[in-house]
Order: structure tokens, then sequence, then C-alpha cells
């Protein structure tokens, strides 16, 4: 497992410095539009062809990464962080706070929040930056994405609250927050860590669907989740191996997350 | 012994039946959202027009083919000089589906309906040309007058949009003259439409029309789905096919594929020149430049957006009229042709110059805006991506903003919070007097611009006048010479910046017989009362 | 008894919220007072502005909710927008059609989730694990648009992508906590002394994890529900899901609200029920 593990954080380090020197080694400038070549099937100068508009995809592909893979593990995190305050800190105060958070965690999940998001789209300038237009739809998919894991905090907050040795811990004298990050929090890690891990891959594919709301990427900047949608034109187009790349990509780097998290567990 | 007989009347009747063209047979498409509504005066979605044109029975016919107008409940009319009045003779012997019979009564009593001001219909509101009354007096059953209270242009060929329905009949919306009516409709799911018994019309053998028994509508708002759909079998036409899915098509059963050349649409590109837009002063500047906006249009490269994002499948476009109206468009005009350093010229004419790679105006402003265009239609999101870079070889930093359609529309038409916007138009109808509400500088759809005063620019003012003359005027000599000059002042002014004219593509199954898909709308089943399913292939003209 | 009125009343309170707060923010938002109708070239500008006008009858949101709630009451629920139909048609019409979808999808999910989260935890194999993890990551990654097509081209049934988007997340969770419970110190002894598999898993580690578990099976609900707007939109399907998204393009007010009010019910109901569950677990159990 050890040895597992080290290769997953090698190749997390590799896909971060590859993607984050994106302007070094790509071959070609992601917005640039080989126009005689769309569609193109890999060659020398396109190592991984190119897409409708002849823009050279494994340069997207480095490019996109580098987008996705710093924006999303972090509005990732917002949203795990999220998760506990309203939920780890309610089920374990318990009583009326827990029916509170609760009830607002369930309103919380059914609510429409397109709308918000397409009003924040129209308090937001049109002349923003591409990177600017995604940093501000991660932060916002960060903010309400932690609804769902805050029930399940809740309920093993509940559960730890009323467990042996948090009884015991009380009784010798340890208090709060003392308590709460000692001996409750570690104790909900395996659902944090779940919560983190499927973030990621729910939040880059969310950030390419509210395109259609004008938030997201705009182009010509790519992300992960833009170059996923190029999935969806394989009805018109065919299968094509290569782009599916973007895809295994995103299937590793969540693999190594969930390895790299899985630190701690015992393999009895 | 005995079989030979057998075997010879199988044969015969085959061959009989083949050459009397096919009896029977059910028609199978998609539409793409349900009806809104079945009252034939408030159509205005694609798939309440399709139901429409299918089951309603209308006076005068456009021919689809020849985009001439063609007797159908009327056998004859008379427009009178003033442009004022039409008089119709009238088919007699002819039943609605319910067997009401049909005469002029329905007809006085079809345009009274459309002309309520209260219903707001889109097709009574093409016939408002001046406030008033409509008055229609009925010479006996078969004739019958209709006057307007200000000359209608292009009166005769609008009503091609006019379903006459019964006024006696006790249930008006399943009574129809065309050669189905609904006979059931699931909602989300489909509408089904049955031969009409009773349908007047002949083929030039003596048999009834139509052919075809039934034509079922899937509701299918899906275009990958209705493209595997017809792949299998399960519908027999597209009438509208993305370019990808055509060339896919083509690739495999290239005769399925129908290319009808371009078409009436258009797509297009401009500015935002609201006097009182919230965008800044000096962008509303450069945007109500002329010579700003023509160099944006020459260096905009329109043979690669036909090209890559088409695939070939469209040709630039010259104008807002497109080659395929024949009698309207201004053939003297060409699509300009791609000239970043004639752009260039330009924009230095109005103190631009370019600093390195960036284009600043006279007092140092960066040339930056944005273009909003509807987010989900891939091919405006795929040209917004190509303007972009060719503007940025001429030094404009352009931002592609996607958004959703109501989104777009509330800044397009409320708000006028926005700087450039790509959007295309679905032309259905010849005639320039469709656009009026377009071109006039007073009315709603006047986009760069709307609700004006009083023209405020020279240009917009002549164009005013001409839409008003060409209006008023019958002779169609006279109205082209108008509107071929409104054409060139659009051209030479460039306040929407054409960009490309869409080619018609279709498919159609081979169990189809008689289809000849064309340029008008609705493309493949514009003459489907003489469709039917055999084992004929398609013709091709 | 008294709880249980007492949670009702709650209930009740949280839905009648969320209906306002659904209301203020499809409000709020661009695009609710046009009509794509307005751009109809032919339209005079009466028409134009009798269309607005029809627009802005749902301007005054207080007005709108009032009326809204005395009507519905009454079993009134209110017309469609933009399918102008009566919203209580619809939702008859199409809530079994999502209710089967969502169902089956929960059902499949949970079993692929369940078996291969406990497989790969009692395997001890770290092999086991790690196709178990990239199968998972597989189906969290491809985006539903793309499940959605693929299967409408294998002509396979939709309920299956449903599954497909719901399988990863539990697997995800009920791995992490079926992983975590096999950890602790009383189940390495157990273990040692030889107690079978079975047994630990049944007696040991589900009532430690239980509640938890139950909580994953509340929200999963959720999901599942979020899953079915773009399923349905893609896959055609005449379902809750398709209503949603259409009456979100819209901005149909009532149809949106009625939405709204539906999904808060049964999002209380599936979180509360798994609540109530994890109780009686926990006091009978552990």
């Amino acid at each position: 497992m050890k040895r597992v593990r080290q290769f997953a954080w090698l190749f997390l380090l590799l896909v971060t410095v590859a993607s984050l020197g994106a302007g070094l080694w790509a071959p070609a400038d992601y917005a640039m539009q080989f126009r005689e070549a769309p569609n193109s099937p890999p060659s020398h100068q396109h190592l991984l062809g190119t897409d409708e508009l002849g823009r050279d995809r494994f340069s997207r592909v480095l490019y996109g990464t580098r987008v996705s893979l710093l924006m999303a593990p972090a509005a990732a995190l917002l949203s795990t962080l999220l998760a506990t305050l309203v939920g780890g800190v309610a089920g374990y105060l318990g009583g009326w706070w827990e029916r509170v958070a609760m009830g607002a965690t369930d309103l919380f999940l059914s609510m429409p929040w397109l709308f918000l998001l397409l009003a924040v789209r129209a308090m937001l300038p049109l002349n923003i930056a591409p990177i600017t237009s995604v940093a501000v739809t991660f932060l916002l998919l960060g903010l309400l994405g932690w609804a769902a894991s805050a029930r399940v905090l809740c309920a093993g907050a509940r559960g730890l609250r009323d467990s042996d040795f948090v009884l015991q811990a009380r009784a010798s004298g340890l208090r709060g927050v003392r308590l709460l990050a000692i001996h409750v929090m570690p104790n909900l890690k395996p659902v944090l860590a779940a919560q983190f891990l499927i973030s990621i891959p729910v939040f880059i594919i969310s950030e390419a669907n509210l395109g259609i709301l004008g938030l997201g990427v705009s182009e010509p900047l790519p992300s992960w989740g833009s170059l996923l949608r190029e999935l969806e034109s394989f009805t018109s187009l065919g299968f094509e191996a290569w782009k599916l790349v973007p895809l295994a990509l995103l299937v590793l780097v969540v693999s190594g997350f969930q390895i790299i998290l899985s630190r701690n567990e015992v393999y009895a | 012994m005995k079989r030979r007989p057998l075997a010879l009347m199988l044969f015969l009747s085959l061959s009989l039946s083949a050459a009397l063209g096919q009896s029977g047979g059910e028609l199978k498409f998609c539409l793409h959202s349900d009806p809104k509504t079945f009252d034939p005066f408030l159509v205005a979605d694609d798939a309440s027009v399709s139901v429409r044109y299918l089951t309603g029975g209308v006076l005068i016919r456009v021919n689809r083919r020849t985009q001439q107008a063609e007797p159908e409940m009327a056998t004859s009319w008379t427009v009178s000089r003033d442009g004022r009045s039409i008089t119709f003779n009238l088919r007699d012997r002819v039943y609605y589906s319910d067997g009401t019979p049909f005469n002029a009564a329905d007809v006085a009593y079809t345009v009274q309906r459309l002309m309520d001001p209260a219903l707001h219909s889109p097709t009574g509101d093409s016939f408002r040309s001046g406030s008033g009354e409509v008055r229609t007096i009925i010479d006996s059953p078969t004739r019958i007058t209709v006057t307007f209270p200000a000359p209608v242009a292009g009166l005769d060929k609008l009503f091609d949009q006019v379903a006459i329905v019964s006024a006696r009949s006790a249930n008006k919306d399943r009574a129809v003259l065309g050669p189905f009516y609904v006979a059931d409709y699931k909602p989300d799911s489909y509408v089904l439409l049955k031969r009409n018994p009773n349908y007047w019309r002949r083929d030039a053998a003596g048999r009834q029309l139509p052919y075809l028994d039934t034509v079922r509508l899937s509701i299918q708002p899906n275009r990958d789905i209705e493209m595997m759909s017809f792949r299998r079998g399960e519908i027999d036409l597209i009438n509208w096919l993305d370019s990808e899915y055509f060339d896919r098509l083509l690739a495999q059963s290239p005769q399925l594929a129908h290319d009808a050349g371009p078409g009436l649409d258009s797509e297009q590109m401009w500015f935002n020149q609201v006097p009182n837009a919230p965008i800044p002063g000096y962008k509303r500047e450069w945007f109500r430049s002329t010579n700003f906006r023509r160099a944006v249009s020459d260096a905009i490269n329109r043979a690669d957006l036909s090209r890559v994002v088409y695939g070939g499948h469209a040709q630039p476009a010259a104008g807002p009229v497109s080659p395929a109206n024949k009698f309207w468009f201004n053939s003297q005009l060409h699509a300009p042709a791609y000239d970043p350093a004639g752009a260039l010229r330009l924009l230095q004419q109005e103190g631009f110059r370019l600093e390195g790679s960036s284009l600043r105006d006279r007092a140092g402003h960066t040339v930056e805006f944005s273009i909003i265009t509807n987010a989900g239609n891939k091919a405006r999101e795929r040209m917004a991506a190509m303007v972009q870079q060719d503007l940025g070889k001429i030094g404009m930093n352009v931002h592609v903003v996607t958004l959703d359609f109501a989104s777009l529309i509330e800044r397009i038409t409320e708000s006028y919070n926005y700087e450039s916007a790509l959007l295309g138009t679905a032309n259905t109808d010849l005639d320039p007097n469709a656009q009026m509400n377009l071109w006039l500088s007073s009315a709603d759809n006047h986009q760069w611009n709307p609700r004006q005063k009083s023209p405020e620019t020279a240009w917009e003012a002549e164009i005013d006048r001409l839409m008003k003359e060409q209006a008023s005027s019958l002779d169609p000599a006279r109205r082209k010479v108008c509107f071929d000059r409104v054409q060139q002042i659009v051209v030479e002014q460039q306040p929407f910046i054409y960009l490309v004219n869409k080619n018609v593509l279709s498919a159609v199954a081979a169990s189809v017989a008689n289809a000849s898909p064309v340029v008008l709308r609705p493309q493949t089943y514009w003459n489907i009362e003489t469709l039917s399913m055999g084992v004929q292939t398609a013709s091709r003209h | 008894m008294r709880t249980l009125v007492r949670r009702l009343a709650a209930m009740a309170g949280v839905v009648l919220l969320g209906g306002l707060l659904s209301a203020t923010l499809v409000r709020l938002a661009p695009g609710f007072d046009v009509d794509e109708q307005q751009l109809d070239s032919r339209l005079s500008s009466e028409s134009v502005q009798a269309l607005r006008r029809v627009r802005a009858q749902d301007r005054n949101l207080a007005a709108f909710y009032l009326h809204y709630l005395g009507h519905a009451l009454r079993g009134d629920l209110g017309q469609s927008r933009t399918l102008d139909r009566p919203v209580r048609q619809l939702l008859a019409e199409r809530l079994p059609v999502t209710a089967r979808l969502v169902g089956a999808g929960l059902l499949v999910g949970w079993l692929c989730a369940v078996l291969l989260a406990v497989g790969a935890t009692m395997a001890r194999r770290v092999a086991c694990d790690m196709v178990a993890t990239i199968l998972s990551g597989i189906f969290l990654s491809v985006p539903a648009a793309v499940l959605g097509l693929l299967f409408v081209f294998a002509n396979a049934p939709a309920y299956l992508v449903i599954a497909l988007v719901v399988f990863p997340k539990v697997f995800s969770y009920t791995r992490n906590l079926l992983a975590r419970s096999y950890g602790l110190p009383h189940l390495v002894t157990a273990y040692a002394k030889g107690v079978s598999p079975v047994r630990i898993l049944l007696w040991h580690v589900l009532p430690v994890a239980g509640a938890q578990l139950l909580a994953v099976a509340g929200i999963s609900v959720s999901i599942a529900l979020g899953a079915a707007i773009p399923v349905e939109a893609l896959c055609g399907i005449a379902g809750i899901g398709q209503l949603a998204w259409q009456a979100a393009l819209g901005r149909d007010l009532p149809l949106l609200v009625n939405l709204t009010v539906l999904v808060t019910i049964v999002t209380l109901a599936a979180n509360w029920g798994s609540e109530f569950t994890g109780q009686r677990f926990r006091t009978s159990g552990a």
C-alpha cells in the first residue's frame, strides 16, 4: 500500500508541475485556431489532435489542468470546511442548534440555486477576465456544495457526542473547541475525506455545465469540464479515443487523491 | 395450375399500387417542443406553426419551391388598386373535416377574429399597417371582399399564414380544411394527425389527397436522440439538420442527406448604440462610429466561419437578405472580403492606433469589449470564438460571454446592459414588410437602438422613409428599388454585421416518396399531401 | 404524539419558507419579465406591450405568494406560464415517471455501492480497493450528459444513469465509513479472536457506522433528484426533472415554486426518515 501511495503522490506532483509549467512546454497557445485542420486526429504537431475549431488539444489539456487542478480542490476544501462547521458543530451541540441547522440544510438542498447563479452573473461585469469568471464559479460552487455532507457529519457528530471516549474526555476536563478538535473531528475524517473527493469531479463538471449561464470558464480558456463536454459529440462525430484523455486524467487524479487520503486506514 | 392466377393477381395488384403512387402509410418525424397552442391565430413557435401548416386550409398558398402564390381555398383573387382590399373567389362544395360546409361566412369570421386587437395575434399583426376597422363584405357564398384601413404590402401572400376557421362548426378546434386534422395529442409525447376525409384536393389522376393515412409527430427536444431515431428508422425525416450530423449522414448514407442550398436565415452580430445604455461613454462612441463597425466587419473572416463552423454548408452573408430570396435579394451586394489591413486603415481614420498587439483609441483606452450570445447554441459559441480570434489580430480584446436566453433577451430589450451581441434571424417570410419592426427606428425590434422617438442618424431616417414607401406602394418594381436601397445602406453602415447564411440541411428516409426538400419552411414536408410511404427514393429537384 | 405534531409543524414551516425563498430567487434573477416571443418582428408595439404586461403580473412577490397559498389550500396549484396548463395536472402526469426513475436508480445505485464497498473492505486486498476506487472515479468523472447519451445510444434504461450517478458518491462515503469502522481497536481484537467476518460486519461495524450510513441514504435521495434533471432532459423523459429545467429557462414562477415545495417535502421526508431510523437503530443496537 505504501508503494501505491508513493506512486500516487508522484503522479499528482507530476501532473501539477506539468500544468503549472504549461506556458513553457505547451506546443501551441491554447487559443490558437489552426483553421485548416479542425477535428483532426493525433499527429506530429498535435499530439492529441485538434478540437472543432482547430485548437491543439494537448495544449488545452495542459492549461485546462492548471485551471481545474488548482481551483477544484480549493473549492472542495471550502465546501468541506463549511459542512464541518454547520453539520459537525451542530451535531455535536445537539438540541435546538441541531434542529435549526438541519432544517436549514434541508432547505438549502432543495433550493433552485440556478437563479442565484444567474443573479450573480448579472451583477458581474461582462468584461471580466476568463480566469476571474472561473474563480467566481468555483467559489460559488464551494459555498453552495456543503449541504449534502453536512447532514452526514451531523449524524456522525451526534453519535460521537454520546460515545464513551468523548464522555471520558469531558469528565477529565476537556471542553469546547479542544474537545471538538482532538476527539470529535478526527473521527469524522472518513466523511470529510469522502466529501472532499466527491466534490472535486462534481465541481469540475458543474463548472462546465454552468457555462450555460455565462459563468464558468469563458472562451478561449479551457478547463477540464469544458474538455469533458467534447465527449458529448460522439453521436455526431463518433468515438475517438484521444478525446478520452482528459477523462482518464481526471479519473487518475481523483483516484490519486483517494489513495493519499486513506493514509490512516487500517486494512485489518 | 391454380397457383399461377394467384401469383398473377398478386403481381398485378402490386404493380398497380406502385403505378398509382402508393397509398396509406404513416409518416413519422419530430417536433422539438410541445405545441404551445392549437389556436391557428396564436401560433408563434415552430411546433405550433408546423401543426397549423399540416392542418390549416388557407386561401392562398405560397408554393415553397417556386416562391409564387397559388390558389388554394380561393380559386382566384384580385387586389384593389389602392392596396387596401382583396376580393376572393372561393372554391365551392368544400367541407370541413367534420362535414360543415365552407363558405364566405367562414372567411369573414376568421378575418374578424384574426384582426381582433385584444387577441394580439402575430399573424394578425402582419396585416396591421394602420389602425382602424377591417371590413368584410360577403357578395355571395363564394365571393368575399376584405378591406383594411391602410394599404398592406404583399397582401395576397400574407394569406398563406391565415388558416380559415369554421364559423358554424360545433367543434371549432377539430374542424379543419387542411390535409390532416389533430386526432390525438399526448403532452410531451406525440401529436397524431389523421387524414382529412373531406380534403378538397385531388391529384392529376383524380385520386383524393393526401396519400398518407396518418402523420405522427413525436416530441423530442434532443437533437442527438432525433438523429439516433432517424438512423434506426423510427422517424422518416429530419426537417432541420445540423451540419455535423449532416456530414456524418452524408458519409454513411449519402442518398438520405439533402442540402437545399443557402436558406433565408442569417447569423449576425451588432453593437449596442442605445444612447443611455449602461456602458462607458467612450465605448458608445466607438460603436456609433460607422468606420469602427465596418472595420470589425472587414476583419472577420466569413469564409472561415462557413468552412469551420458549418463544414462548408453556409455562405458568407452579403446583407440582410439571403440570395435564396430570389426576388428581394439585391444582387449588386457582395459579402465583405476579409481585409484586416483595410480594417486597420479604417480604424486609423477614426484615430485608433495599434500599439504592440493592442489597439487603442484616440484617448488611449484599449479597445476591449464583450460579445454576448446564447449558450447551448454550439454554432454561435464557435463563431464567437472565431470572431474573438479574428478581432484579436487587429488588436481588439474581445470577451465571449454565453448567457441563457432569458438573460440575453433582458439585456437586449430592457436593460441594454451589453456591448455587442451575436444572434441569428429565422426568416420565414420572403416579403420585407415582415421586417418593418426591425428596420423602423421607432420599433421595438430595431435591435441596436430600439424605440427611438425620432431617427438619430441620417441613414436611419433614410431607411425609415424607404421602408414606409415600400409598404405603401403596390408596384413590386418600385418596392424592390426602395428595399434594394435599404439593403445597400445597411451594408454601408453595418448596424448589423451579417456573417453567414446557413444552408438548409435535411434528412429524408428512402421510404418517403415524392419528397423534395426546399429552402422555405417547412423544408421537407411542404408538399405533405403528395408524400407517401413507398419504395421509391426521394427525388432531388 | 406531540413530537410528531411538532415535527410536522416544523416541516410545514420549512416548506413554506422554501417556497417563498425560491420565489424570491426566481424573481430576482435576470430575465424574469421578458418573453422569447418579444423578438418576433411581426408583432406590433401594442402586442409587445401586452406580452410584457402578462409577465409583469407576477412582479409583486408577496401578493403572488399569498395568492398561491390561498389557492393551494383549496387544491389549485396555479397555472404554468410556459406550458399554459394547470400545475396540478402536470405534476400528476410527471411525478410517477420520475418516482420510478429515481426509485429504481437509487435501488440499483445503492446495491452496487454497498456490494462494492463491503467487498473492497472485507477482501482486505489492495488490488480490490484500487479497482473499486478507479471504477467509482470513472463514474464520478463522466458528465451525466455523456452517460445519458451513451445509454440512449445503447438503448439502455435511463434509471441506470441515475444509478451510475448515485453509486460513486454513496460508494465513497460507505467505503470510508466502513474502512474507518474496521480500524477500531475492538474490531482488530475480534478479528484476532477469529470472529467471522459476516458477524463482525453485521454486529459490530454496521451499528457504529449505521447512523451515518442512514444519513447518506437520506441525502442520496437529493443526489438522485438532482441527477434526474439532466438525465431526463437529455434522454427525453417527460418527468419532473425535465419540467424543472424548462421551467427554469422560462422563468415560470408558479411551476418553480410548486416544484421547490415538492422537492423540499421529499428531501425533508427522506432526511427525517433516516434520522428517525437512525435513532431507533441507536437505541436498539450498540
